[in-house]
């Protein structure tokens, strides 16, 4: 008998399996298609201050083992995830559920976590600081270890629950930054988020995406998020949830042996609804074969 | 909504880029007319969204034109090729509005979803008027098949090779209808919004990411809120579109 659960500052999950925001909604889409309390938590859309409709489509583009999203954070806003949102997702997910807050300034991300840090359900707050498609906010807090800093202390100042720092792989040096974090008094740090990519329609000859740019995810980045998680491990003594191309059992364990308490799935629930129930249903078979008797105890395992 | 595998039993061509794919498996959850599948293919990240032409108990029709890689490579399939489909996406259209005389509207791809649609309009009774828009005689396509429904069919083709020349809008002109039902380009839609005199339905192509309203990739405004054309849609009523 294996163990896969984790825990994640202070709070058990059955697994580390975390569907990742913007791959999940509230959760009630995926509830039509299996039961989600199977998950370890997950992570939902990313909200913020004020209803947002998003970037024009087209907002998405395939790529070799990815795609590319502009969706440019679409949500009907805090007061209404808190009044519609959340009241349908706790029909549907009865574990701690992971907010996670897209801002355009230092008060907006307060403001908006700040009112979701009160919400029973809330088990954790994850600030997003790299949305790479957004003008004028999301990644330009998480591209400087000075602006991420300042986030995480407005964060920390105004709420109660954990907070993990969603970094943006888009730097010249995400260990600084990671490092910045922590000593700023995040509780864990999240990363990694989309590449910055695009693709080009050969017959218009133009971006395939409205945005031009969009964030790239999927098994294609898999090798950076593990090498960045990696050298993050090293160098921060906060938890880490991992992820980029997560899509099987084995893609979990070797995120955690890279260094990650958790590990989220993003992507992969686009193309197959039922990928993260079917990751944490393969991972004691992945696990024996492996000889991990529990999941805990390979984090970091790899250094 | 449904994820099962789904054997290919026939994959012919039918008109000029465009073929037809008769598969074999679970269609228990694809019950409107226009709703869609979503198909996994070899090699390809995301899956391919494409509209159900018809669908009895154990037996999928596609038809589809070859626009890109993965409806080309779609083309190559054979005979006993398994293919992993989500199917029962989107709402479809609501036959419940019709009237005594709907008219049918297709213009190029977007006829296949106007068949299993017309067949549940003919079961319910009505008095179905179908127009088919090509380019040219040699795309068109189902002309017999949507006859064999028991509707009337006009067809249109814009050079004049076959059937009334010009567009579907041409062709509207001394049809007597109480309600209409489209699929097909934009252009096409914008002419059917200045010459339509009553209510309809109208359904909306997009890039997808998931297909069953998760990812946000392919969200509209419309004058009742946003709406996502892969779960809300793709198919949205007359009055609450804004072109």
């Amino acid at each position: 008998m294996v163990n896969t659960k984790v825990v994640l500052s202070g709070i058990e999950l059955d697994n580390p399996i975390i569907p990742a925001s913007g791959t999940f909604g509230y959760g009630y889409e995926f509830a039509e298609w299996y039961d989600i309390n199977c998950l370890g938590t997950f992570s939902f859309k990313g909200t913020t201050r004020d209803a947002r409709f998003g970037n024009p489509t087209p907002r998405i583009a395939e790529c070799t083992a990815g795609m590319i999203n502009a969706v440019g954070l679409q949500n009907p806003g805090v007061d209404a995830v808190i009044s519609r949102e959340l009241p349908k997702l706790k029909e549907c997910f009865h574990k701690p559920v992971m907010a996670n807050v897209s801002g355009f300034s230092i008060e907006d991300y307060a403001y908006t976590c700040e009112k979701l840090d009160k919400e029973a359900q809330v088990g954790w707050l994850e600030v997003n600081i790299s949305c790479p498609n957004v003008h004028g906010g999301g990644m330009s807090f998480g591209t400087s270890p000075e602006a991420a800093a300042e986030v995480t202390r407005a964060v920390k100042a105004v709420t109660t629950k954990p907070v993990y720092i969603k970094l943006s792989p888009n730097v010249t040096d995400i260990v600084s930054i990671a490092k910045a974090c922590e000593e700023a008094g995040a509780d864990g740090i999240s990363m990694i988020n989309t590449l910055m990519g695009m693709r080009i329609d050969l017959h218009r000859k133009k971006p395939v995406i409205a945005n031009r740019s969009g964030g790239f995810s999927g098994p294609a980045i898999k090798p950076v998020a593990l090498s960045m998680v990696y050298r993050v491990y090293e160098a921060v003594n906060i938890p880490i949830i991992g992820m980029g191309g997560i899509s099987s059992a084995e893609d979990v364990l070797e995120m955690m042996l890279a260094g990650a308490t958790a590990v989220e799935v993003g992507a992969a629930n686009l193309i197959d609804p039922m990928a993260s129930k079917n990751i944490i249903d393969d991972l004691p078979r992945v696990m024996e074969k492996y000889r991990v008797s529990s999941l805990s105890e390979i984090i970091g395992g790899a250094h | 909504m449904n994820q099962t595998i789904f054997e290919i039993k026939q994959n012919v061509r039918i008109a000029d880029n465009t073929y037809k794919m008769v598969l074999s498996g679970d269609t228990s959850d694809i019950c409107r007319p226009g709703t869609f599948v979503n198909i996994k293919l070899e090699g390809k990240y995301l899956r391919r969204p494409i509209s159900v032409c018809d669908a009895v108990e154990g037996e999928l029709t596609l038809i589809y034109k070859t626009v890109g890689e993965g409806t080309e490579q779609m083309s190559s399939m054979g005979a006993g090729v398994q293919l992993d489909l989500l199917t029962g996406l989107g709402n479809g259209y609501d036959i419940s509005k019709c009237g005594e005389r709907p008219l049918l509207i297709g213009g190029g791809v977007g006829v296949p979803p106007l068949y299993m649609l017309c067949r549940k309009l003919r079961e319910a009774g009505r008095e179905v008027t179908v127009i088919l828009g090509f380019n040219r005689a040699s795309e068109v396509f189902y002309e017999q098949e949507f006859k064999g429904l028991g509707a009337r069919v006009i067809i249109a083709t814009a050079d004049g090779s076959l059937g009334v020349k010009g567009f579907v809008t041409d062709a509207m002109a001394g049809v007597d209808y109480t309600y209409f039902y489209t699929c097909g380009p934009m252009p096409m839609f914008r002419a059917i919004e200045a010459a339509a005199t009553t209510s309809g339905q109208y359904s909306f192509e997009e890039r997808m990411g998931c297909g069953f309203g998760a990812c946000m990739g392919c969200s509209c405004k419309t004058k009742y809120g946003n709406k996502r054309i892969c779960r809300d849609g793709p198919v949205l009523e007359r009055e609450e579109i804004i072109w």
